[in-house]
């Protein structure tokens, strides 16, 4: 198939699951992210709990095979069996050795999931049954889950009742969530009453004693394991922690992230086999336990007539161990706020952002490292590396790190295309042949906005013209329906330097400073560039920007997981600023996403030290400007607002950054009226909203801001593409809030 | 715990659905009565809590009765003061069973098993468990989001009453930072 064919496909699947899908995910979705803000707020040392967990799963990760013998030992000296499985057949043979194809009563496990454990006991004739309401409407429906932990949140309430209507046919037709809930309840105990064994999953496990802890609402998996007699708990092997009391900050944590609770309604922690007594239906009326006995009793013993087996499945996982960026993967607790946060996932859900099993912005870990790179690679690009699962993570991984090496791996194991000539020409970079077209055009912005600039205006009018834009879709993917950036003949550089350079004396300068011309604010949006320097001026710093630091960050290669070009490009851009901030000028940037990759990924790709010392030099500018105002810097220059009504976007990077509130007070403090958006992301996402295949989900994610931000006059945001999808999704400019803030041009 | 502690217990017990009622010793097993729905079942509280099961619970039940109750009546052996959690250890008396399959699930607490946070409760439960016991962390009644929104009562009981017995020196601190043991069960 074409490239184009396939972005084709690519775009009518998702447009099939947005209109099919996208309102049930977005409602939940966002529901949950919006709790998670709620109770994490509550949380006074939140932060401190997560750097808590994070250190728990490094120690626990990197101690292992250490931590599954003591594991064993722990639970083999209750007499409980511990299996550990090498793949998925490995574990699906032992379970079906133990179940014997009896009936099974299942909890919600999404490894089983990845075994595919159901089918592999029902080919034995066993009646397995899903006793998690939301696992057992995908089973009736037989569809896969939309997220890991709420399998069924693509489905509405009417969906629901009309599936069970007609698959059981009740004498009154089923409508409200009570009665399908109460529904559900009686039909799943007839089979709990029935089942020989109780599969489970456990989200940790501990080693110092052999007990599990399982993290439900429903109790369903309290009566999975406690009425039949036997127990088979399935789990990868990375939920081993070592003590009972490392399970503290998770307990914490876990609800929080995932759905917004602060804690579910049951933390089972089962030390199996436990000495609650099996529940025999088939004898309902013997005494369940001894009789005569009071709370209490025995509750330190195993019961002597149950049996348990924990089975340990690697399947992958002891290779992510040994490998340095998929390592971090195993660290997840599987709570789904990188799905929450995720705008394309709250847009489309699992089934379209996610792999064979697992789903949301950590899933290309995960696939990645258990189905191989070609699963990863079907849903990889709906990573954005927004950023915003970062601050979400309970176990702080850097979610977007791993799908920009994953990326970058899916990149170099492509066929040689044979479209290259047309970009291989413009692009200088450090890729292998077959990296998709549309990747490389984007990922050697820099390179094409040098070539706009020269040719300027020719460049823009060519682009503009009606079949030159038919071919880019064509050949490079890039969508009709976008404007494209309008490159300035005069650069931010060039007008510094006809201007005459600094106006601040070095004698009267406050602080110096260099405004960093990134590619975009140096070739595009050269306005905002000005409107910096005019402000930081008019707050006594004295400016400087000299051509020597119009290097490209390494961004735009970054975001197409062309890593070793976004290597080469840091390196430059560092040779760059280091200068500068050595002679002990601040540096200023006004893209937040440069900004991002000098604090968060350049330590990914330049020694610690270089890295630290360009994170520790860099401001945003709206931070910058803080700064100067609370060092008493006079705003009298600037452009004040007098109550004037503003809509804010932040960009996401630059939240993740934790620099929104920075802009926000100094808007607020020269007088503007300041609502902020409440939207993870745009959309856009740099280049995301520009591909042919996701330009109608770029504009799905947007849709919440035209919803908050319809009817207001004046918007500001803080990213250009952000600005991009802005204007693209209310039909007028946004500017940057420095072009709202800066004295007049004169 | 405190008198502060012990009200955050009681705000967060009723923020997650669930009712608290403070009592007397000599005043639980009249209140367990009022709360109980027949036909109750219930496992008999630990004989040193010297408080006995009103004559309307019945003990020892067969799986028809768990089927058939509308009740249920068990100890919780410790308390979560943030969460509103009380904790309910496994047992060979099948406590287990009885809190989770009828409707209404009354579990008596005692004051001085109230710890102030998740930390405190998973700190005194590390050694009982180690030791080989199993206990659930129960937050209010079971619940679903899984048919389109929220319900309460799901597998597990729709309504939960934690009946508080206040300790025998009354509402202040009797066991403020009191020995781990009395917070487990008590056959040691």
């Amino acid at each position: 198939m074409s490239k184009s064919d396939s972005r084709a496909e690519t775009a009518a699947r998702i447009r099939h699951l947005l209109d099919t899908e996208g309102d049930a995910v977005a409602e939940n979705t966002r529901g949950f992210n919006r709790g998670r803000y709620e109770s994490t707020g509550e949380l006074g040392d939140y932060e401190s709990l997560k750097s808590e967990a994070r250190a728990i799963k490094e120690d626990a990760i990197e101690r292992l095979p250490e931590l599954i013998d003591d594991l064993r030992e722990s639970v083999e000296a209750r007499g409980g069996h511990l299996y550990v499985a090498d793949d998925a057949a490995d574990a699906n043979e032992y379970v079906r050795e133990v179940v014997d194809g009896g009936n099974v009563v299942k909890s919600k496990s999404m490894t089983t999931e990845e075994l595919d454990l159901n089918e592999a006991l029902e080919a034995d004739g066993a009646r397995v049954t899903e006793t998690d309401l939301g696992e057992w409407v995908i089973q009736l429906a037989e569809e896969d889950p939309s997220h890991i932990i709420g399998p069924a949140i693509h489905k509405s309430r009417e969906g629901i009742a009309e599936l069970f209507n007609e698959r059981f046919d009740p004498e009154e037709p089923l409508e409200t969530a009570e009665e399908l809930t109460a529904f559900a309840r009686e039909k799943l105990l007839e089979d709990v009453r029935e089942a020989d064994v109780g599969v489970t999953g456990a989200n940790f496990l501990t080693a110092d004693s052999g007990t599990m802890a399982l993290v439900t609402s429903e109790g369903n998996a309290r009566k999975t394991a406690v009425v039949p007699d036997t127990h088979v708990a399935v789990s990868g092997v990375e939920k081993v922690i070592p003590t009972i009391e490392d399970l503290a900050p998770f307990v914490e944590l876990i609800a929080r992230s995932g759905t917004g609770q602060d804690i579910t309604s049951y933390v089972s922690l089962f030390t199996p086999p436990v000495a609650s007594p099996p529940v025999d239906f088939s004898d309902p009326d013997s005494a369940v336990a001894d009789p005569g006995r009071v709370a209490g009793d025995g509750a330190t013993e195993p019961h002597p007539d149950r049996e348990f087996h924990l089975v340990l499945v690697d399947n992958g996982r002891l290779d992510m161990r040994e490998d340095d960026d998929l390592r971090e993967t195993l660290y997840c607790i599987r709570c789904g706020a990188c799905s929450n946060s995720c705008g394309n996932f709250q847009s489309v859900g699992g089934h379209a952002f996610g792999g064979e099993t697992y789903s949301g912005g950590i899933a290309t870990g995960w696939e990645a490292g258990i189905e191989g790179l070609d699963t990863a690679a079907e849903f990889n690009d709906l990573c954005t590396g927004c950023s915003r699962c970062v601050p979400a993570c309970p176990v702080e991984i850097d979610i977007p790190w791993i799908n920009t090496v994953v990326r970058d791996r899916i990149n170099r194991s492509g066929d040689p295309g044979d479209l290259d000539f047309l970009v291989d020409g413009l692009t200088p970079d450090e890729e292998p042949a077959g990296l998709d077209p549309t990747k490389r055009l984007f990922g050697n912005f820099e390179t094409l906005a040098r070539l706009g600039s020269a040719t300027a205006p020719l460049s823009n009018w060519g682009a503009g013209l009606g079949p030159v834009r038919a071919a880019m879709d064509r050949w490079l993917g890039i969508a009709p329906e976008r404007d494209l950036p309008t490159f300035e003949r005069e650069t931010l550089v060039d007008w510094f330097a006809a201007r005459g350079g600094p106006r601040v004396s070095e004698s009267m300068a406050r602080r110096e400073a260099v405004v960093y011309p990134d590619v975009y604010t140096n070739h595009v949006a050269v306005d905002r560039g000005r409107a910096a320097v005019r402000t930081l001026e008019a707050l006594g710093v004295r400016v400087r920007v000299p051509e020597s630091a119009a290097a490209a960050s390494g961004r735009a290669p970054l975001s197409q997981g062309m890593v070793e070009t976004a290597r080469e490009k840091a390196e430059r851009c560092r040779d760059a600023l280091l200068p500068e901030i050595d002679a002990g000028r601040d540096v200023v940037v006004i893209e937040p996403s440069d900004l991002a990759a000098f604090e968060r990924e350049y330590e990914r790709l330049l020694p610690a030290d270089d890295a630290e010392r360009v994170a520790d030099g860099c401001y945003e500018v709206l931070e910058y400007v803080f700064g100067l105002l609370e060092n008493g810097a006079d705003p009298g220059g600037l452009a004040a607002g007098d109550g004037e009504p503003v809509a804010y976007h932040a960009h996401c990077q630059q939240r993740t950054l934790d620099l929104e509130a920075h802009t926000v007070a100094v808007l607020e403090r020269l007088g503007y009226e300041v609502t902020t958006s409440e939207t993870e992301c745009c959309g856009m996402a740099g280049s995301f909203g520009y591909k042919s295949q996701y330009y109608e989900l770029s504009m799905d994610v947007g849709e919440p801001l035209v919803e908050q931000f319809g009817d207001a006059d004046r918007v500001l945001a803080s990213g250009t593409s952000c600005g991009e999808q802005l204007d693209a999704l209310l039909g007028s400019p946004a500017e940057h809030p420095i072009e709202a803030i800066a004295p007049a041009d004169g | 715990m405190t008198a502060d502690t012990l009200s955050t217990f009681v705000d967060a017990v009723e923020r997650h659905h669930a009712s608290v009622h403070r009592v007397a010793p000599d005043e639980a097993t009249s209140t367990i009565a009022d709360l109980v729905d027949a036909p109750a079942v219930g496992v008999p509280l630990p004989d040193a809590w010297g408080i006995d099961l009103p004559d309307t619970v019945g003990t020892d039940p067969t799986p028809a009765d768990l089927d058939a109750a509308a009740t249920g009546v068990t100890a919780g052996s410790l308390a979560v003061a943030d969460y509103g959690t009380v904790v309910l250890e496994s047992d060979a008396a099948g406590s287990e069973a009885v809190s989770l399959f009828p409707e209404r699930h009354v579990v008596v607490v005692r004051t001085e098993d109230v710890v102030p946070g998740m930390r405190e409760a998973i700190g005194r439960l590390g050694d009982r468990l180690r030791d080989g016991a199993s206990a659930v962390l129960a937050t209010g009644p079971s619940a679903t989001a899984d048919m389109g929104e929220l319900v309460i009562g799901a597998h597990g009981p729709r309504e939960v009453d934690v009946v508080l017995v206040e300790s025998a020196g009354g509402g202040e601190s009797v066991a403020g930072d009191g020995d781990p043991a009395t917070g487990g069960a008590t056959d040691e």
